[in-house]
Protein backbone atom coordinates (compact mmCIF):
# COMPACT_ATOMS: atom_id res chain seq x y z
CA UNK A 1 0.00 0.00 0.00
CA UNK A 2 2.75 2.24 1.09
CA UNK A 3 4.86 1.13 -2.26
CA UNK A 4 1.61 2.16 -4.13
CA UNK A 5 0.71 5.57 -2.37
CA UNK A 6 4.48 6.62 -3.23
CA UNK A 7 3.87 5.88 -6.82
CA UNK A 8 0.93 7.64 -7.25
CA UNK A 9 2.50 10.38 -5.64
CA UNK A 10 5.09 10.63 -8.07
CA UNK A 11 3.16 10.20 -11.12
CA UNK A 12 0.85 13.29 -9.33
CA UNK A 13 3.99 14.98 -9.14
CA UNK A 14 5.56 14.65 -12.59
CA UNK A 15 1.99 15.42 -14.19
CA UNK A 16 2.40 18.64 -12.33
CA UNK A 17 5.91 19.34 -13.84
CA UNK A 18 4.82 18.41 -16.95
CA UNK A 19 1.52 20.50 -16.95
CA UNK A 20 3.58 24.01 -16.04
CA UNK A 21 6.44 23.75 -18.64
CA UNK A 22 4.95 26.69 -20.43
CA UNK A 23 6.11 28.53 -23.87
CA UNK A 24 9.36 27.88 -25.09
CA UNK A 25 11.12 30.68 -27.24
CA UNK A 26 9.74 30.61 -31.07
CA UNK A 27 5.81 29.95 -29.62
CA UNK A 28 3.51 32.69 -29.86
CA UNK A 29 2.08 34.05 -26.80
CA UNK A 30 -1.17 34.23 -26.10
CA UNK A 31 -2.54 37.57 -25.07
CA UNK A 32 -4.27 37.68 -21.91
CA UNK A 33 -6.69 40.00 -19.79
CA UNK A 34 -5.65 41.23 -16.18
CA UNK A 35 -7.03 43.91 -14.04
CA UNK A 36 -4.34 46.40 -13.62
CA UNK A 37 -3.78 48.13 -10.54
CA UNK A 38 -5.98 51.46 -11.78
CA UNK A 39 -9.22 49.16 -11.83
CA UNK A 40 -9.07 48.76 -16.37
CA UNK A 41 -8.59 45.49 -17.41
CA UNK A 42 -5.33 45.55 -19.96
CA UNK A 43 -4.18 43.00 -22.95
CA UNK A 44 -1.26 43.24 -25.64
CA UNK A 45 -3.97 44.03 -28.38
CA UNK A 46 -4.31 46.96 -26.25
CA UNK A 47 -0.41 48.73 -27.08
CA UNK A 48 -1.56 49.04 -30.66
CA UNK A 49 2.31 51.08 -31.53
CA UNK A 50 4.22 48.57 -29.55
CA UNK A 51 6.87 46.55 -31.38
CA UNK A 52 7.32 43.97 -28.36
CA UNK A 53 7.00 43.39 -24.59
CA UNK A 54 8.95 43.11 -21.89
CA UNK A 55 6.56 40.77 -19.79
CA UNK A 56 7.93 40.58 -16.52
CA UNK A 57 6.19 37.86 -13.72
CA UNK A 58 7.08 39.70 -10.20
CA UNK A 59 5.42 40.45 -6.84
CA UNK A 60 5.36 42.36 -3.71
CA UNK A 61 7.43 40.68 -1.22
CA UNK A 62 9.56 38.52 -3.22
CA UNK A 63 13.10 39.98 -2.57
CA UNK A 64 14.61 39.16 -5.78
CA UNK A 65 11.81 40.81 -7.47
CA UNK A 66 12.89 44.04 -4.85
CA UNK A 67 16.18 43.90 -5.51
CA UNK A 68 14.98 44.35 -9.21
CA UNK A 69 12.37 47.00 -8.94
CA UNK A 70 14.29 49.80 -9.97
CA UNK A 71 15.82 48.01 -13.40
CA UNK A 72 12.65 46.76 -13.78
CA UNK A 73 11.30 50.99 -13.80
CA UNK A 74 14.53 51.48 -16.01
CA UNK A 75 14.09 48.97 -18.37
CA UNK A 76 10.10 50.02 -19.33
CA UNK A 77 11.47 54.16 -19.04
CA UNK A 78 14.23 53.45 -21.55
CA UNK A 79 12.72 50.98 -24.21
CA UNK A 80 9.07 51.78 -24.01
CA UNK A 81 9.61 54.42 -25.84
CA UNK A 82 11.36 52.21 -28.24
CA UNK A 83 8.25 50.09 -28.78
CA UNK A 84 9.05 47.56 -25.83
CA UNK A 85 6.24 48.53 -23.01
CA UNK A 86 7.53 45.97 -19.55
CA UNK A 87 3.88 44.71 -18.54
CA UNK A 88 4.41 43.51 -15.30
CA UNK A 89 2.17 40.28 -14.01
CA UNK A 90 1.74 39.42 -10.09
CA UNK A 91 1.83 35.48 -10.66
CA UNK A 92 0.95 34.89 -7.10
CA UNK A 93 -2.65 33.97 -4.73
CA UNK A 94 -3.64 37.43 -3.42
CA UNK A 95 -4.21 35.71 -0.69
CA UNK A 96 -1.08 35.30 0.46
CA UNK A 97 0.54 37.92 3.07
CA UNK A 98 1.45 41.37 1.02
CA UNK A 99 0.30 40.21 -2.64
CA UNK A 100 -3.08 41.89 -2.38
CA UNK A 101 -4.88 44.19 -4.89
CA UNK A 102 -4.31 46.85 -2.57
CA UNK A 103 -1.19 45.93 -1.54
CA UNK A 104 0.17 45.77 -5.35
CA UNK A 105 -1.38 49.26 -5.46
CA UNK A 106 0.31 50.06 -2.77
CA UNK A 107 3.22 49.27 -3.82
CA UNK A 108 3.05 50.18 -7.19
CA UNK A 109 2.33 53.79 -5.91
CA UNK A 110 5.52 53.98 -3.43
CA UNK A 111 7.76 52.94 -6.25
CA UNK A 112 6.03 55.19 -8.44
CA UNK A 113 5.91 52.49 -11.08
CA UNK A 114 5.64 53.72 -15.02
CA UNK A 115 4.27 50.20 -16.12
CA UNK A 116 1.06 48.15 -16.01
CA UNK A 117 1.01 45.99 -12.90
CA UNK A 118 -1.58 43.41 -13.53
CA UNK A 119 -2.91 40.59 -11.31
CA UNK A 120 -3.46 36.94 -12.07
CA UNK A 121 -5.13 35.94 -9.43
CA UNK A 122 -5.83 32.49 -10.96
CA UNK A 123 -2.41 31.56 -12.61
CA UNK A 124 -4.00 31.21 -15.98
CA UNK A 125 -1.59 33.08 -17.82
CA UNK A 126 1.12 32.51 -15.42
CA UNK A 127 0.60 28.87 -16.40
CA UNK A 128 0.52 29.09 -19.93
CA UNK A 129 3.38 31.43 -19.94
CA UNK A 130 5.10 28.80 -17.89
CA UNK A 131 6.27 31.27 -15.20
CA UNK A 132 7.98 29.57 -12.03
CA UNK A 133 9.25 32.14 -10.32
CA UNK A 134 9.90 35.89 -9.49
CA UNK A 135 10.97 37.75 -11.23
CA UNK A 136 10.87 36.01 -14.53
CA UNK A 137 10.79 37.73 -17.75
CA UNK A 138 9.29 37.13 -21.25
CA UNK A 139 10.10 38.78 -24.07
CA UNK A 140 7.60 39.08 -26.95
CA UNK A 141 8.13 40.35 -30.68
CA UNK A 142 4.86 41.50 -32.76
CA UNK A 143 4.94 39.13 -35.68
CA UNK A 144 2.20 38.56 -38.50
CA UNK A 145 0.89 35.43 -36.49
CA UNK A 146 0.99 36.95 -33.22
CA UNK A 147 3.49 37.55 -30.33
CA UNK A 148 6.59 35.26 -30.59
CA UNK A 149 8.35 34.30 -27.31
CA UNK A 150 11.91 35.91 -27.83
CA UNK A 151 13.36 35.33 -24.60
CA UNK A 152 12.43 33.60 -21.40
CA UNK A 153 14.70 34.17 -18.10
CA UNK A 154 16.56 36.67 -15.64
CA UNK A 155 17.21 40.11 -16.37
CA UNK A 156 20.54 40.24 -15.71
CA UNK A 157 23.22 37.91 -14.15
CA UNK A 158 24.14 40.28 -10.89
CA UNK A 159 21.19 40.24 -9.18
CA UNK A 160 23.00 41.91 -5.98
CA UNK A 161 23.78 44.54 -8.47
CA UNK A 162 27.41 44.25 -6.98
CA UNK A 163 28.82 44.38 -10.36
CA UNK A 164 26.56 46.76 -12.05
CA UNK A 165 24.21 44.24 -13.76
CA UNK A 166 26.72 41.55 -14.93
CA UNK A 167 25.71 40.24 -18.02
CA UNK A 168 22.49 42.44 -19.15
CA UNK A 169 20.68 40.15 -20.75
CA UNK A 170 17.15 41.41 -21.31
CA UNK A 171 18.70 44.94 -22.47
CA UNK A 172 20.84 42.70 -25.20
CA UNK A 173 18.06 40.97 -26.20
CA UNK A 174 16.18 44.15 -26.60
CA UNK A 175 18.91 45.75 -28.38
CA UNK A 176 19.06 43.08 -30.91
CA UNK A 177 15.55 42.69 -31.55
CA UNK A 178 15.57 46.65 -32.33
CA UNK A 179 18.16 45.78 -34.75
CA UNK A 180 15.66 43.28 -36.07
CA UNK A 181 17.73 40.19 -35.34
CA UNK A 182 17.27 37.08 -32.98
CA UNK A 183 18.61 37.72 -29.28
CA UNK A 184 22.06 35.46 -28.86
CA UNK A 185 21.55 34.55 -25.71
CA UNK A 186 17.47 33.63 -25.75
CA UNK A 187 17.32 31.49 -22.19
CA UNK A 188 18.52 31.50 -18.80
CA UNK A 189 17.69 30.44 -15.39
CA UNK A 190 17.98 32.72 -11.84
CA UNK A 191 17.49 31.74 -8.31
CA UNK A 192 14.29 33.54 -7.53
CA UNK A 193 11.30 32.87 -5.05
CA UNK A 194 8.21 30.41 -6.00
CA UNK A 195 5.30 31.44 -7.02
CA UNK A 196 2.63 31.60 -4.29
CA UNK A 197 0.11 28.74 -5.95
CA UNK A 198 -3.44 29.45 -4.57
CA UNK A 199 -3.87 25.92 -2.11
CA UNK A 200 -6.83 24.39 -3.74
CA UNK A 201 -4.70 24.43 -7.73
CA UNK B 1 41.28 19.46 37.83
CA UNK B 2 44.00 20.86 35.75
CA UNK B 3 43.19 23.97 33.23
CA UNK B 4 43.48 22.46 30.02
CA UNK B 5 41.08 19.53 31.21
CA UNK B 6 38.66 22.64 32.35
CA UNK B 7 39.24 24.35 29.04
CA UNK B 8 38.44 21.47 27.23
CA UNK B 9 35.23 20.78 28.76
CA UNK B 10 34.33 24.25 28.52
CA UNK B 11 35.26 24.09 24.43
CA UNK B 12 32.84 20.88 24.14
CA UNK B 13 29.88 22.43 25.86
CA UNK B 14 29.95 25.79 24.11
CA UNK B 15 30.24 23.68 20.78
CA UNK B 16 27.58 21.78 22.33
CA UNK B 17 24.63 23.82 22.89
CA UNK B 18 25.51 26.61 20.39
CA UNK B 19 24.28 26.03 16.80
CA UNK B 20 26.36 25.28 13.54
CA UNK B 21 28.61 27.59 11.59
CA UNK B 22 28.15 28.71 8.25
CA UNK B 23 30.96 28.02 6.18
CA UNK B 24 31.23 29.27 2.32
CA UNK B 25 30.73 26.05 -0.27
CA UNK B 26 30.99 26.33 -4.10
CA UNK B 27 30.04 23.75 -6.50
CA UNK B 28 33.50 21.83 -6.50
CA UNK B 29 33.45 21.40 -3.23
CA UNK B 30 30.20 20.00 -2.73
CA UNK B 31 30.85 17.64 -5.47
CA UNK B 32 33.90 16.24 -3.58
CA UNK B 33 32.34 16.23 -0.56
CA UNK B 34 29.13 14.13 -1.91
CA UNK B 35 31.60 11.91 -3.82
CA UNK B 36 33.44 11.28 -0.70
CA UNK B 37 30.40 10.15 0.95
CA UNK B 38 29.98 6.86 -0.45
CA UNK B 39 27.05 5.33 1.11
CA UNK B 40 25.63 8.12 2.76
CA UNK B 41 22.83 9.40 1.70
CA UNK B 42 22.64 13.03 1.46
CA UNK B 43 19.64 16.05 1.61
CA UNK B 44 20.90 18.92 0.26
CA UNK B 45 18.06 21.76 0.86
CA UNK B 46 18.79 25.31 -0.96
CA UNK B 47 16.99 28.05 1.24
CA UNK B 48 17.52 31.44 1.86
CA UNK B 49 16.14 33.62 5.24
CA UNK B 50 14.14 35.65 3.10
CA UNK B 51 12.14 32.87 1.38
CA UNK B 52 8.85 31.85 3.76
CA UNK B 53 8.19 28.68 2.18
CA UNK B 54 12.09 27.98 2.99
CA UNK B 55 11.98 28.93 6.49
CA UNK B 56 8.42 27.10 6.75
CA UNK B 57 10.18 23.74 6.23
CA UNK B 58 13.40 24.11 7.79
CA UNK B 59 12.58 22.60 10.54
CA UNK B 60 11.19 19.63 8.78
CA UNK B 61 15.36 18.86 7.43
CA UNK B 62 16.22 19.72 11.04
CA UNK B 63 13.89 17.01 12.20
CA UNK B 64 15.33 14.20 9.39
CA UNK B 65 19.06 14.98 10.97
CA UNK B 66 18.91 14.10 13.90
CA UNK B 67 15.96 11.38 13.46
CA UNK B 68 18.31 9.15 11.07
CA UNK B 69 21.47 10.51 12.30
CA UNK B 70 22.48 6.87 12.71
CA UNK B 71 21.76 5.52 9.44
CA UNK B 72 23.72 7.07 7.12
CA UNK B 73 21.78 10.22 6.39
CA UNK B 74 23.03 13.52 6.43
CA UNK B 75 21.16 16.78 5.81
CA UNK B 76 22.84 20.00 4.34
CA UNK B 77 21.30 23.37 5.11
CA UNK B 78 22.64 25.95 1.92
CA UNK B 79 21.80 29.19 1.99
CA UNK B 80 21.27 31.62 -1.03
CA UNK B 81 21.25 34.60 0.55
CA UNK B 82 22.78 38.11 -0.63
CA UNK B 83 26.54 37.44 0.30
CA UNK B 84 26.01 40.69 2.28
CA UNK B 85 23.74 39.30 3.99
CA UNK B 86 25.82 36.15 5.96
CA UNK B 87 27.33 37.92 8.97
CA UNK B 88 24.22 39.56 9.93
CA UNK B 89 20.68 38.41 8.61
CA UNK B 90 21.71 34.69 8.14
CA UNK B 91 23.84 34.60 11.10
CA UNK B 92 21.29 35.87 13.54
CA UNK B 93 18.90 33.54 11.84
CA UNK B 94 21.07 30.59 12.50
CA UNK B 95 21.36 31.36 16.30
CA UNK B 96 18.16 32.32 16.95
CA UNK B 97 16.44 28.70 15.28
CA UNK B 98 19.39 27.05 16.43
CA UNK B 99 20.01 25.27 13.61
CA UNK B 100 21.85 21.99 14.15
CA UNK B 101 22.50 20.56 10.41
CA UNK B 102 25.43 21.66 8.17
CA UNK B 103 25.16 25.19 6.92
CA UNK B 104 27.00 26.59 4.01
CA UNK B 105 26.47 29.41 1.85
CA UNK B 106 26.59 28.73 -1.88
CA UNK B 107 29.91 30.19 -2.97
CA UNK B 108 28.84 31.17 -6.75
CA UNK B 109 28.44 34.15 -8.59
CA UNK B 110 27.56 32.55 -12.13
CA UNK B 111 23.58 31.28 -11.82
CA UNK B 112 23.79 30.38 -15.45
CA UNK B 113 26.21 27.93 -14.09
CA UNK B 114 25.75 26.76 -11.20
CA UNK B 115 21.83 26.45 -11.41
CA UNK B 116 22.69 23.80 -13.91
CA UNK B 117 25.38 22.14 -11.94
CA UNK B 118 23.21 21.04 -9.33
CA UNK B 119 20.42 20.25 -11.53
CA UNK B 120 19.16 20.55 -15.27
CA UNK B 121 15.67 20.16 -13.68
CA UNK B 122 16.16 23.08 -11.58
CA UNK B 123 14.88 26.75 -12.81
CA UNK B 124 16.60 28.50 -10.17
CA UNK B 125 13.20 29.18 -7.72
CA UNK B 126 13.33 27.93 -4.07
CA UNK B 127 13.37 26.01 -1.56
CA UNK B 128 14.95 22.74 -3.66
CA UNK B 129 16.10 19.66 -2.69
CA UNK B 130 18.90 17.38 -3.79
CA UNK B 131 19.31 13.80 -2.35
CA UNK B 132 22.10 12.37 -3.51
CA UNK B 133 23.43 9.14 -2.63
CA UNK B 134 27.02 8.43 -4.54
CA UNK B 135 27.58 5.05 -4.13
CA UNK B 136 24.11 3.71 -5.29
CA UNK B 137 24.49 6.49 -8.41
CA UNK B 138 21.55 8.28 -7.10
CA UNK B 139 20.39 11.83 -7.47
CA UNK B 140 16.86 13.24 -7.11
CA UNK B 141 15.92 16.74 -7.67
CA UNK B 142 12.85 18.79 -6.39
CA UNK B 143 11.83 22.13 -6.91
CA UNK B 144 9.27 22.44 -4.40
CA UNK B 145 8.47 22.54 -0.93
CA UNK B 146 7.78 19.76 1.65
CA UNK B 147 5.67 18.87 4.53
CA UNK B 148 7.41 16.34 7.25
CA UNK B 149 5.81 13.24 5.99
CA UNK B 150 6.19 14.08 2.53
CA UNK B 151 10.24 14.47 3.14
CA UNK B 152 10.54 11.51 5.32
CA UNK B 153 8.47 9.10 2.34
CA UNK B 154 10.90 10.77 -0.37
CA UNK B 155 14.17 9.87 1.94
CA UNK B 156 13.23 6.32 2.85
CA UNK B 157 12.07 5.79 -0.60
CA UNK B 158 15.27 7.02 -2.15
CA UNK B 159 17.83 5.56 0.54
CA UNK B 160 16.40 2.09 0.12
Amino acid sequence: MRVFVLLLFMIVNFSVNAQTTGYKVGDIASDFDLKNIDGKQVSLKNYTNAKGFIVIFTCNTCPYSIAYEDRIIALHNKYSALGFPVIAINPNDPNHPGESYVNMQERAKSKKFPFAYLMDPDHIFTKKYGANRTPHTFILSKGTNGNVVEYIGAIDSDTDNAKGGGDKFVELALNSLLQNKKPETTFTKAIGCTIKWKKTT
Amino acid sequence: MNRAYKILIGLLLISYCSSAQIKPLNIDQLNQRLDSGKDTTYVINFWATWCSPCIAELPYFEKINEKYKNDKVKVVLVSLDFKSKINTTVKSFIKKNKLKSELFYLNESNQQVFIDQISKEWSGAIPATLFVKTDAKKRAFYEKEFNFEELESTLISFKN
